[in-house]
């Protein structure tokens, strides 16, 4: 071959679905390539070929077209405009999309991740003269009622600001000039699969509040933290990962849907904007960006979402934000990563995974966690992501590589939601191996028995758990009392506690305040059944008591505090006697 | 457009052509036999040495000296509104003796994904006249719910019912049904086309025939003709589309089979790895869009291998379908019709299409409690399997029995009745009155009063002191 064609220019000379083979193109892995027009990155240099994956549907593609290297990796926009915004798996926003080609989704169509025309007030907090390094803060923008932007200096970049400009611009124009003739304007570009720098990481010892009682209490994850929400289809995952990305106390929340189902998204998209968020009042679109990716979509993008995701996450980070990434769900990507692994032919790992399957979830979920940012402030992203196992069976690659890794595990049990008892969170198999660095926070915060009042629910649960065995064998009946109360006990936090209504208006989130209410009033219903047992009353007596169902739809309420006073004391009276 | 003749390989379904010109991916291919009959085929790999072309009606009698000819398009499908009445054979050729239908466009049958931004969230509640269904599992419009059924359940005669009478309350307006068999027996598929006849269905159906004997390769493109058609005559027309497609089992063998033949990494159970996405780029195109008035919604059947609901093809269903209806033989072999296990049953869009409004007030905490009491009941029986009846408490007895009338009076219908959402919900009203009123703890004390038989009586009998008085 002539060597006059060797260079950025290349042919193509193989297709085979989303992998296409180019002749005759000089390029470095990870480059971004343009195939006919349709946006690839190189995955594999063979001799004189390289291997790139397409990220569109490539039929009607042929050998001997054209293939043209951009040079530049996969990369996104970073600036304001993110928030509020719903992307495709390559940050290509889908409303503009929708513009270009319609309800549905065509190819090759180019489009900024930001919009390049719109114009945001820049406010410096930065003047001539300063020194700025990478990752500093040179002024704000703001976004939303919510959201303050801080324009960042990109992070490979340094100098003596010469000039700077306050007032209305494009994130195109130059806001600053450095002494090295760097011009700064309000976005800059990073490439999605290199993590975005930090000066060191923090131990993780703040809690990330998700608002849902079996998290926070029993699983509690933390701000920069990784958790795994595994379950088999019908399990609430889906669920799960909504309630965290409304409720969780976070500033901003990424919420990637790999893979999954065309009408999730639109709920979201949906719902979203016109939920408020409890702490802000604001809708919680305000802080939220989407990246959807379907299940019908190419297979690449697919690829690439959950690197879009939480690389816009980690530029929130660098502004000293909270910021919680929502996978639903690993497993997609996964098999994504098996899908193109076996088009370039190589050697599978297990099930057909590729072998490096757990080193990429490793590095995925390693990009999570509490940092000094560069600017010096303390910003962090935690990541959940969800996993779907084949079959629910959890020993499957996906799950037991990504079990290596995080410190949260939210084990979904299809027999609790065969229950309709939801969260469907398996209390004795799920673990957080965050609860005792958190214990201070919940001492300091909330109360100073919290860590009690938890261990003594875990330890009711496992008990009942233990006497559920004998009561299969033998019935109930054949308990002594003191056993029976145990079970009564659970229930209550079985059924009044750890049981929460997503759709619930006033269920679906619950603060630590209330969780504590909650867990103390089951605390003291025990005391009462026991102090009852030993006056004699009955276990029918104690099982039926009057007030159990307002003590149950006590959580119902707005001012639940009064409802659950008032059923307490109607119980207490009830067993014990009026006025005790 | 040039023929080549240069067939290098035949393995299975595939056909490895050499030195041809540059051939697009995915395009459609017209391979002519010695003896002059044609196969078509799709282009699965292209290279500038070798072209993979799976064919879609079998290699049988292909030889090398058949003359193969790229005809530069992809697959598409004559779409026209006369489609509705006719019946096409699972490539899209009309089989029913009638005339050529003269294409008003050719869609290519890869349809685009349907942007996620332009979807509707579905709502409407669609009432299928079977209790099982509307009052625990509730199908709307643009929903994606299929049939998880095993080897000689009655899962064809429930779709058929569906099909009889699905129906959205109060609009008038009707479905109109496509039907794509993959793989089916003849004596199914004449079934099928028998009621569709009688009931006068068939004028509002297009039928795509793919039968046992058929060759297998054309039952990956039998779905993908039937959701062209069904994405034309909802988007172009205004139709409410119900698609029918059975059996998905069989689609799957078909993908095992050209994974295999291209000697490809396979993932569980020798399934490809990429079966996930391609059932998806099926199950997806059904929904609704904004601004447009047709929806698509989507009944595909599948026979679980072995009744394993864990098996690769009902798993990987399940996690793309907005739930699943669940056949048990258990409850076949009780005598019940529909066999349908509300346990393990699902309707993830349920939420957002019942209650006030929709269905009626009730509706959601009812099927909460119907929900909870059945199993408690089924569980129960576990308990009795073990002790006797004997050991159980008067409570636990109670629930006991409900689960046998649940399942003798409200589950059991008649193939061709076609029940009221209302009749459905107080029937069910009747069976929770078995049960003592402080155990009906899912639903508010008002709906209680408004709905529970012994409220409603109390009501009637002081309706009728009244007017005595």
């Amino acid at each position: 071959m002539e060597v006059s064609t060797v260079g950025k220019v290349g042919e193509i000379y193989r297709v085979s679905g989303p992998l296409v083979v180019a002749e005759g193109l000089k390029a470095r892995m990870y480059d971004v390539c343009l195939v006919e027009g349709l946006m690839g990155e190189v995955v594999g240099l063979a001799g004189d070929k390289v291997l790139i994956q397409v990220y569109e549907d490539t039929s009607g593609i042929r050998p001997g077209g054209k293939v043209e290297n951009t040079g530049r990796p996969l990369s996104v926009q970073l600036g304001p405009g993110l928030i509020r915004s719903i992307y495709d798996g390559v940050q290509r926003p889908l409303p503009v999309m929708k513009e270009i080609s319609g309800d549905f989704i065509g190819r090759g169509i180019e489009a900024d991740g930001i919009d390049m025309k719109k114009k945001w007030e820049f406010k410096p907090t930065v003047k001539k003269g300063d020194k700025v390094n990478g990752g500093d803060i040179i002024g704000t923008v703001q976004e939303t009622e919510v959201v303050e932007h801080k324009i960042l200096v990109p992070p490979n970049v340094s100098g003596v600001i010469t000039e700077i400009y306050e007032g209305s611009y494009t994130p195109q124009d130059t806001i600053a000039v450095l002494d090295n003739g760097t011009e700064l304007k309000l976005y800059h570009e990073w490439p999605v699969r290199i993590p975005r720098p930090y000066k060191e990481k923090l131990p993780p010892e703040v809690p990330l509040l998700t608002g849902q009682r079996i998290f926070d209490t029993l699983f509690p994850i933390a701000k920069g933290g990784t958790a795994a929400i595994p379950g088999g289809f019908g399990t609430g995952k889906t669920v799960m990962q909504h309630q965290l990305a409304k409720w969780s106390d976070s500033n901003v929340i990424v919420y990637v849907g790999c893979g999954e189902r065309g009408n999730e998204m639109t709920e979201v998209l949906e719902e979203f904007p016109e939920l408020i968020d409890p702490r802000t009042g604001k809708p919680l679109m305000e802080r939220a960006i989407l990246v959807a990716n379907t299940s019908n979509m190419p297979v690449a993008a697919r690829e690439a979402s959950v690197y879009t995701g939480i690389t816009i996450a980690e530029y929130f980070r660098d502004m000293g934000y909270d910021v919680a990434v929502q996978a639903d769900s690993t497993s997609r990507w996964a098999e994504a990563m098996r899908e193109m692994s076996g088009r370039l032919e190589e050697m599978p790992g297990e099930e057909g995974y590729p072998a490096y399957l757990a080193s990429r979830l490793a590095e995925f979920y390693e990009r999570a966690g509490r940092v000094k940012t560069l600017a010096g402030d303390i910003g962090s992203v935690s990541v959940v992501g969800a996993v779907s196992p084949p079959g629910g069976d959890f020993s499957e690659p996906v799950t037991v590589n990504t079990l290596r890794i995080v410190k949260v595990f939210w084990a979904l049990d299809s027999k609790l939601a065969a229950r309709r008892h939801f969260p469907a969170i398996n209390w004795l198999q799920s673990y957080s191996l965050y609860a005792e660095t958190l214990a201070d926070w919940f001492k300091d915060n909330v109360a100073p028995d919290w860590s009690e009042l938890r261990t003594w629910m875990m330890t009711v649960l496992q008990e009942e758990a233990n006497l559920m065995e004998i009561v299969m064998l033998v019935g109930k009946d054949a308990l002594p009392d003191q056993q029976r109360v145990l079970l009564e006990v659970a229930r209550y936090i079985r059924e009044v506690y750890l049981s929460q209504y997503a759709y619930h208006p006033v269920d679906t989130y619950c603060s630590v305040q209330k969780m504590y209410d909650l867990m103390k009033a089951i605390k003291e219903l025990e005391e009462t059944f026991y102090k009852a047992l030993e006056a004699g009353k009955t276990i029918d007596e104690i099982e039926n008591v009057p007030g159990r169902e307002d003590f149950a739809r006590a959580k119902f309420e707005e001012d639940y505090k009064k409802y659950l006073d008032d059923a307490v004391q109607k119980i207490k009276a009830n067993l014990l006697g009026g006025g005790e | 457009m040039k023929e080549y003749r240069t067939i290098r390989d035949v393995a299975g379904p595939l056909i490895f052509v050499e030195k041809t010109e540059p051939v697009a991916y995915g395009e459609l291919v017209i391979i002519t036999l010695p003896d002059g009959t044609t196969r078509r085929g799709q282009v699965l790999d292209s290279s500038k040495d070798i072209v993979v072309v799976q064919s879609f009606e079998g290699t049988r009698g292909i030889d090398k000296a058949s003359a193969v000819r790229f005809t530069g398009d992809v697959v598409k499908l004559a779409c026209s509104k006369d489609m509705l009445g006719r019946i096409l054979s699972g490539s899209g050729e009309p089989i029913d003796g009638g005339p050529k239908i003269v294409p008003e466009e050719r869609r290519e049958i890869i349809g685009a994904a349907i942007n996620p931004y332009a979807r509707t969230y579905p709502r409407e509640f669609i009432q299928t006249g079977i209790s099982a269904i509307d009052g625990m599992n509730t199908l709307v419009r643009g929903q994606k719910l299929p049939i998880f059924s095993g080897s000689g359940l009655p899962h064809n005669d429930i779709a058929l019912q569906i099909a009889r009478q699905a129906k959205v309350r109060g609009t008038g307006e009707e479905f109109a049904v496509v039907f794509a068999a993959m793989g089916i027996t003849y004596e199914e598929a004449h079934y099928f086309m028998k009621d569709f006849e009688r009931t006068g269905a068939l004028e509002r159906a297009v039928v795509f025939l793919n039968l046992a004997d058929d060759p297998a390769i054309e039952r990956l493109i039998t779905p993908r003709m039937a959701l062209t058609a069904a994405e034309f005559l909802a988007y172009e027309y205004d139709y409410h589309i119900l698609v029918i497609l059975t059996d998905f089992t069989n689609y799957c063998e078909a993908l095992r089979e050209i994974s295999a033949a291209r000697e490809e990494v396979p993932g569980r159970r020798g399934y490809p790895g990429y079966m996930y996405t391609d059932l998806a780029t099926n199950y997806e195109r059904a929904g609704r869009i904004r601004g447009r008035k047709g929806t698509i919604t989507q009944f595909p059947v599948l026979t679980m291998p072995a009744d394993d609901i864990t098996h690769p093809i009902p798993d990987l269903t399940g996690y793309i379908t907005e739930g699943q209806i669940v056949l048990s033989r258990e409850l076949h072999a009780k005598g019940i019709y529909p066999p349908i296990n509300v346990l393990p049953s699902l309707s993830r869009l349920m939420k957002e299409g019942i209650g006030e409004g929709l269905t009626r007030d009730d509706h959601p905490q009812w099927n909460d409690q119907m929900y909870a009491a059945y199993a408690e009941g089924v569980d129960l029986r576990g308990l009795v399997a073990i002790v006797g009846e004997e050991a159980l408490s008067e409570r636990d007895r109670r629930f006991l029995k409900f689960a046998d009338e649940f399942e003798r009076r409200w589950l059991q219908q008649g193939k061709y009745e076609d029940r009221d959402i209302e009749y459905t919900l107080d029937l069910g009203w009747e069976l929770l009155s078995m049960l003592p009123e402080a155990e009906l703890v899912k639903i508010e004390k008002k709906f209680i009063e408004k709905y529970h038989p012994a409220y409603k009586k109390k009501a009637a009998q002081a309706e009728a002191a009244e007017e005595a008085a």
